[in-house]
């Protein structure tokens, strides 16, 4: 007996004074950031070294490949999970986030911190604000992006190519500023009978998450559509009018000219089919635009430009111009247990200083002062076209029933793409398909 | 014996003892499938949204109405069992055919036999993923091997001076495979996952053949060779009622396995193009964790779970008959 409790004694008392030391250990702070699988989330990484530097604070990118992304963090919100202090999720996400509760209301420490004047408008709307005019923000502009175009300037300014195309289409051949441009464009350089074949344009058409949609909903809104009425969430008459119609129509026709088997396009299709030299001109966010800049990826490095999406004039002779809002903003998780940390974080992500390093690792900033600055729009040449986008940016429903809305978009549209049903037939389902969604939801009631 | 007893008066007895080895199952099985099964039931009768922080509230069947009166969920059915008919059908065919091919002693049998299971032993997201490329129209793999034979053709006739109507034909015929378009089409889409699913899961149905065919006496094989039977009669009246009910077995398993088909759709073609290739268990995936109408998806899960559960009956109720006959 004696001789265990020599043993025994001795034990113990290490064993206290082990956990008085870990007990008495300054706890660690460590942030976890939740982002899509994308160069991006690496930008990020690298960013945030500077980050932990100055503060201590460690901070970790959870990257989820895009297909399971939406699903996983949604999942993690419904177990009320503080696996995630920062959620750098999509506009459309906004509404689910602020209406369920998992996402903090943070109008009032931007306010604080001057984070509401700091950033650019547009994109602190579309990316931050929750109901949209209602002063109430939920996120913080992390990159911030938008829909555009890149082009081969090697065709374009082709003598030979300039002097056939005006001769055909009566005009000067240069990046196009309305959609009927684009069209004739695209329809000039379709060559499928070629060898190598070039195709006109690549675009989104595909059915996965929201590809046809970002691609469409900008054609829709130029041509002076829209998806409805965002204070009565009416749509019929509205998403199916005659504008509305006639764009999908157009978008529909301008398909044509895209390479075979495009109907299940999105930005990486887009991206490769540039990249082999397959279109004279592609459609995709701004943010993957370095991939066509690579001179190991793409052979064309050298002779790509880049432009924002055009506008077209309504046959109200209206001259109209809005382009799709891509990008993402931070949300802190109202599970989270770091959340002073995390708005450390972002206010310091948020600096102009930080903005402009996270510009020249690869991001797309938004701060105001950046995106105004030389040193911005000269950094890569895809920028001057970004900051011109920027005006003209608009976004999805970004209600809490916006995945319904989305995904309804997607079949029809699609289904008229590949000619499963007419652009009208397209437009009268989705938009009954689309008030019955807002009818189940109670919106009618209120 | 004094000992044995008090050894047993402060151990278990015999029913504690299997207790102790039943309850961790029992435990594990009630945590994890029945009380799931019974809380969907419930959910299947309420207006419920997982991401929401409201409780569930009854709403009787109304989830159920609604799923029967939407259109678009008798497509998803349709959809659905025009693959199950079509992939089982194939997989059937070409399965219990590399069977009987390979019901003989020959060399490298097992090196054949083993090389011919890799499809079934892959990932269903990794085969969707390469079938997405190789089905692709622009850079294919299956539209060059489909282009090859018309195009070697071509350049042969061409060689030998053949008439300029074939030689053009040939032509023709190796641009027309180039250009099919595989995932896009609404009636190629459906026929597009009918070949990737037949590719993945033939080998299945060809391993349960073999161990159907290969358990079959010699002895009955000798006894009709005696009786001079034909190769047919073999077939017909020795070789198909033997190895019926491990091939129904085969079908019940594949039959219930492509009616939920959801990894291959989801990787090849989202359910599109439009809703053409939209199962009902991809639209189940879309409600349950796109819409987040976890009331509703739990209602098309147990109408689901109601088909499956019918036809697999029809199954067994043939798979004992075979049995009995066997």
């Amino acid at each position: 007996m004696k001789r265990s409790l020599k043993i025994y004694i001795p034990l113990f008392v290490c064993l206290m004074a082990l956990l008085i030391v870990i007990g008495c250990a300054k706890k660690e702070t460590t942030l976890t950031l939740v982002w899509a699988e994308w160069d991006p989330a690496n930008f990020l990484v690298e960013l945030a070294k500077d980050f932990t530097e100055e503060t201590g604070i460690k901070v970790v990118v959870d990257p989820i490949p895009w297909g399971q992304f939406e699903t996983k963090v949604f999942t993690a919100f419904a177990a009320k999970s503080d696996t995630y202090d920062i959620v750098i999720g999509d506009s459309q996400w906004l509404g689910r986030g602020a209406e369920g509760g998992h996402y903090v209301e943070l109008t009032e420490w931007m306010k604080t911190t001057g984070l509401d004047k700091s950033m650019s408008p547009k994109a602190l709307k579309y990316l931050g604000e929750y109901p949209k005019e209602s002063g109430k923000y939920y996120a913080v502009p992390a990159e911030t992006d938008c829909n555009g175009f890149a082009y081969r300037r090697d065709l374009f300014e082709d003598p030979k190519e300039m002097e056939d195309f005006k001769e055909k289409y009566g005009y000067d051949l240069a990046v196009p500023e309305t959609y009927t441009q684009m069209k004739n464009i695209a329809e000039f350089f379709h060559r499928p009978d070629a060898e190598p074949p070039l195709y006109g344009i690549a675009m989104w058409l595909g059915k996965d998450y929201d590809a046809i949609t970002m691609g469409f909903q900008q054609v829709m809104w130029s041509f002076g559509g829209s998806y409805g009425d965002p204070k009565t969430y009416k749509v019929d008459g509205i998403l199916n009018s005659d504008e509305g119609v006639k764009a999908l129509e157009f978008y529909v026709d301008l398909a044509k000219f895209t390479p075979p088997g495009s109907e299940n396009y999105y930005w990486n299709e887009c991206l490769t089919a540039f990249q082999q030299g397959k279109v004279s001109m592609a459609m995709d966010f701004f943010a993957f635009f370095p991939g066509l800049l690579a001179e190991d990826k793409s052979p064309y490095a050298d002779s790509t430009g880049f432009f924002a999406a055009p506008g077209q004039v309504g046959e109200d002779g209206e001259f109209r111009r809005y382009i799709s809002m891509g990008g993402q903003g931070m949300s802190i998780s109202s599970y989270s247990k770091n959340k002073e940390a995390a708005k450390q974080f972002i206010n310091w992500f948020c600096k102009p200083k930080n903005q402009l390093k996270w510009a020249k690792l690869g991001g797309l900033a938004a701060s105001s002062q950046v995106l105004e600055s030389e040193e911005f729009l000269k950094m890569n040449p895809f920028n001057p076209a970004f900051v011109e986008s920027l005006k003209y940016v608009r976004d999805f429903w970004a209600v809490p029933e916006y995945a319904e809305l989305l995904q309804r978009c997607q079949t029809n549209w699609n289904a008229a793409v590949t000619g499963q049903m007419t652009a009208k037939e397209a437009m009268d389902k989705l938009a009954k398909e689309h008030e019955e969604i807002f009818r189940n939801a109670g919106y009618y009631d209120k | 014996m004094r000992g044995e007893v008090s050894f047993r008066s402060k151990s278990l007895s015999d029913y504690q003892l299997k207790m102790m080895f039943i309850m961790p199952t029992i435990i594990l099985l009630i945590v994890m499938n029945i009380f799931p099964l019974l809380w969907s039931l419930v959910l299947s009768f309420s207006d419920y949204s997982a991401i929401n922080s409201q409780a569930p509230d009854f709403i009787g069947t109304k989830n159920y109405i609604r799923i029967f009166s939407q259109k678009a969920t008798w497509s998803y059915f349709v959809t659905t069992a025009y693959f199950v008919v079509l992939a089982v059908a194939a997989q059937f065919i070409i399965g219990f055919g590399l069977a009987l091919l390979l019901n003989r002693e020959f060399q490298g049998k097992g090196l054949i036999t083993t090389l011919m299971l890799i499809p079934m032993m892959l990932s269903p997201v990794v085969v969707g993923l390469f079938w997405r490329f190789i089905l692709d129209s622009s850079w294919g793999l299956f539209n060059y091997l489909l282009s090859l034979g018309p195009a070697v053709l071509h350049k042969i006739t061409a060689a030998l001076h053949f008439p300029s109507g074939i030689v053009s034909w040939f032509k023709d015929a190796a641009s027309n495979a180039r250009g099919i378009i595989w995932l896009t089409r609404p009636k190629a889409a459906l026929f597009s996952l009918v070949i990737i699913d037949t590719w993945m899961w033939s080998p299945f149905m060809m391993l349960l053949s073999l161990a159907g065919l290969s358990a079959i006496p010699k002895y009955l094989y000798e006894a009709a060779e005696i009786d001079r039977a034909s190769t047919w009669f073999k077939f017909r009246h020795i070789t198909f009622p033997l190895v019926a009910p491990l091939l129904l077995i085969a079908l019940l398993f594949r039959t219930m396995d492509a009616f939920k088909l959801f990894d291959l759709v989801y990787i090849a073609t989202a359910g599109g193009p439009g809703s053409a290739t939209e199962t009902v268990s991809m639209n189940l995936y879309r409600r349950a964790f796109q819409d987040y109408n976890t009331g509703e998806s739990c209602a098309l899960a147990y109408i689901l779970l109601i088909f499956i559960i019918a036809l697999s009956n029809i199954y067994i109720k043939y798979l004992n008959k075979a049995k009995g006959n066997a």
